[in-house]
């Protein structure tokens, strides 16, 4: 038999603790795609890690602490090649513009957030070029190349959030 | 959406101070991220030890995936050489006889130099590979061009050893953990190695571009042209790269500075050869003497 509805509200949810680690643990995943077997010549990935961190800040804002920015970049920038403390640095100050953000925009939608998001990776991309990469390397088109590329991603990460999401239920 | 405000913590302390203090805990980690940010600019490797222990959990996992790839990728390929292999073989048959009177001619003057250079007394440094590795992955979304190599000091890898391709130099190692290593590759913004060129010995520094090229700059003469095609070799200045491994190729005209694409491709390698530094640091000479009258 398929099934067909999705929504189960009496559904048995994850235990609390593994329910809180999940989007941890996704962020994390994210920051691991790193270790994907190619040698590559550009910088073309786009960050999943920060890409998670924004959708889960942005979909469901109390599945990470507020706090969570600050060690989760630090795991991002153990395995990132960037200088250590940048993903800290600069995620935790996403995290501090969004929650500026939200005290201005209280009714958002799907663009509103999609917009911020395209914000803060062009920001932290940009920022963590400035901070890494001498200025004269011939790196900038590669960057803007990945900006454009972690944007259009954010649509994906935002379905496979929500579906994460839905999964793992409500923590008490 | 609707909002959702978690500032109405109603009369409860606990939730008052909790969203406090998470406010509180996320500047702090801003504030910690900026002084670490600070202290690793200006002392780059004081954090290796813990980046090199991320590397040696995840250079397993890439190591896994990077043979099941390669698995993968290698049945088409068997299967093109198979349906290939008389053409080839008569390709080859015919490649060997015209390169018969080459190879001979090319024995006589190894010969002739070994008989030289035994007359000049000249003692040559053979190449000391430490371990054959391979690179399984990249700092694929950073900036910086790094590699994570699947062998760390328990084989025998340190810090500053040249790591080398079938062909040409790849780059040269930076940080080493217990399994895995990272890679300064070639192309890095912030990699030079000082070359020669091949035609006329011009001595050139080979710096990365960050796109998968280099530059080659030249060092002492001014007005010099580099026309494309023009190779360059490591020149051993330094002492860290051995002398007359491949570099790079030019592929652009240029005055005083040229574009040039690597000749290894790290991406295609199928083994990496770590090599010992060609001239060790020399030992520091010995204290003088502190006892004065």
């Amino acid at each position: 038999m398929v099934e067909t509805v999705s929504y189960r509200p009496f559904a048995k949810a994850l235990p609390p603790g593994r329910a809180r680690a999940l989007p941890w643990a996704t962020v994390i995943a994210g920051s691991m795609v790193t270790a994907v077997p190619v040698v590559a010549s550009l910088p073309l990935l786009p960050p999943f890690g920060l890409l998670m961190l924004l959708t889960w800040r942005l979909l469901a804002r109390f599945a990470l602490r507020p706090w969570a920015a600050a060690p989760l970049g630090l795991v991002d920038d153990l395995v990132s090649g960037q200088p250590l403390g940048s993903a800290m640095l600069l995620w935790s100050a996403c995290f501090l513009v969004i929650d500026l953000i939200e005290q201005r925009l209280v009714f958002r939608d799907f663009w509103q957030d999609w917009l911020i998001a395209a914000g803060a990776l062009a920001f932290c991309l940009v920022v963590g070029r400035l901070i890494a990469v001498p200025i004269g390397a011939h790196v900038d088109w590669a960057i803007l190349a990945q900006v454009g590329i972690s944007i259009l991603l954010f649509p994906t990460s935002a379905r496979l959030v929500a579906w994460i999401d839905r999964k793992r239920g409500t923590p008490a | 959406m609707a909002p959702a405000r978690d500032r109405r913590t109603g009369f409860s302390r606990r939730r008052q101070y909790g969203a406090f203090l998470g406010y509180v805990l996320m500047v702090a980690g801003t504030l910690v991220g900026a002084v670490l940010l600070v202290v690793s600019t200006f002392d780059p490797p004081l954090f290796a030890a813990m980046r090199m222990a991320a590397a040696s959990i995840t250079a397993p996992v890439s190591s896994v995936l990077d043979a099941g790839v390669r698995g993968v990728a290698s049945v088409p390929e068997a299967i093109g050489t198979w349906f290939r292999v008389h053409g080839e073989n008569a390709e080859l048959r015919a490649q060997l006889k015209r390169q018969q009177a080459l190879l001979t001619r090319a024995r006589i003057i190894a010969y002739d130099n070994w008989r030289l250079r035994g007359l000049l007394q000249l003692r040559d440094r053979g190449a000391e590979p430490v371990v054959t590795a391979r690179l399984v992955s990249s700092t694929a979304s950073s900036g910086r061009r790094f590699a994570i190599l699947n062998a760390g000091r328990f084989q025998g890898v340190l810090p500053g050893m040249p790591v080398i391709g079938p062909t040409g130099i790849v780059g040269r190692v930076l940080e080493t953990g217990p399994i895995a290593a990272r890679v300064l590759l070639v192309t890095d913004p912030e990699s030079l190695i000082p070359v020669r060129r091949t035609r006329d010995g011009l001595p050139a520094i080979a710096a990365g571009r960050g796109d998968g090229s280099v530059d080659i700059r030249s060092v002492n003469a001014t007005n010099v042209r580099f026309a494309i095609g023009d190779m360059f070799v490591t020149s051993g200045t330094g002492g860290l790269y051995p002398p007359g491994v491949p570099v790079a190729r030019v592929s652009a005209n240029g005055i005083e500075s040229a574009t040039a694409i690597p000749f290894a491709a790290p991406d295609s390698l199928d083994f990496a050869l770590v090599e010992k530094p060609f001239m060790p640091v020399p030992a520091r000479p010995p204290a003088a003497a502190t006892a004065r009258p």
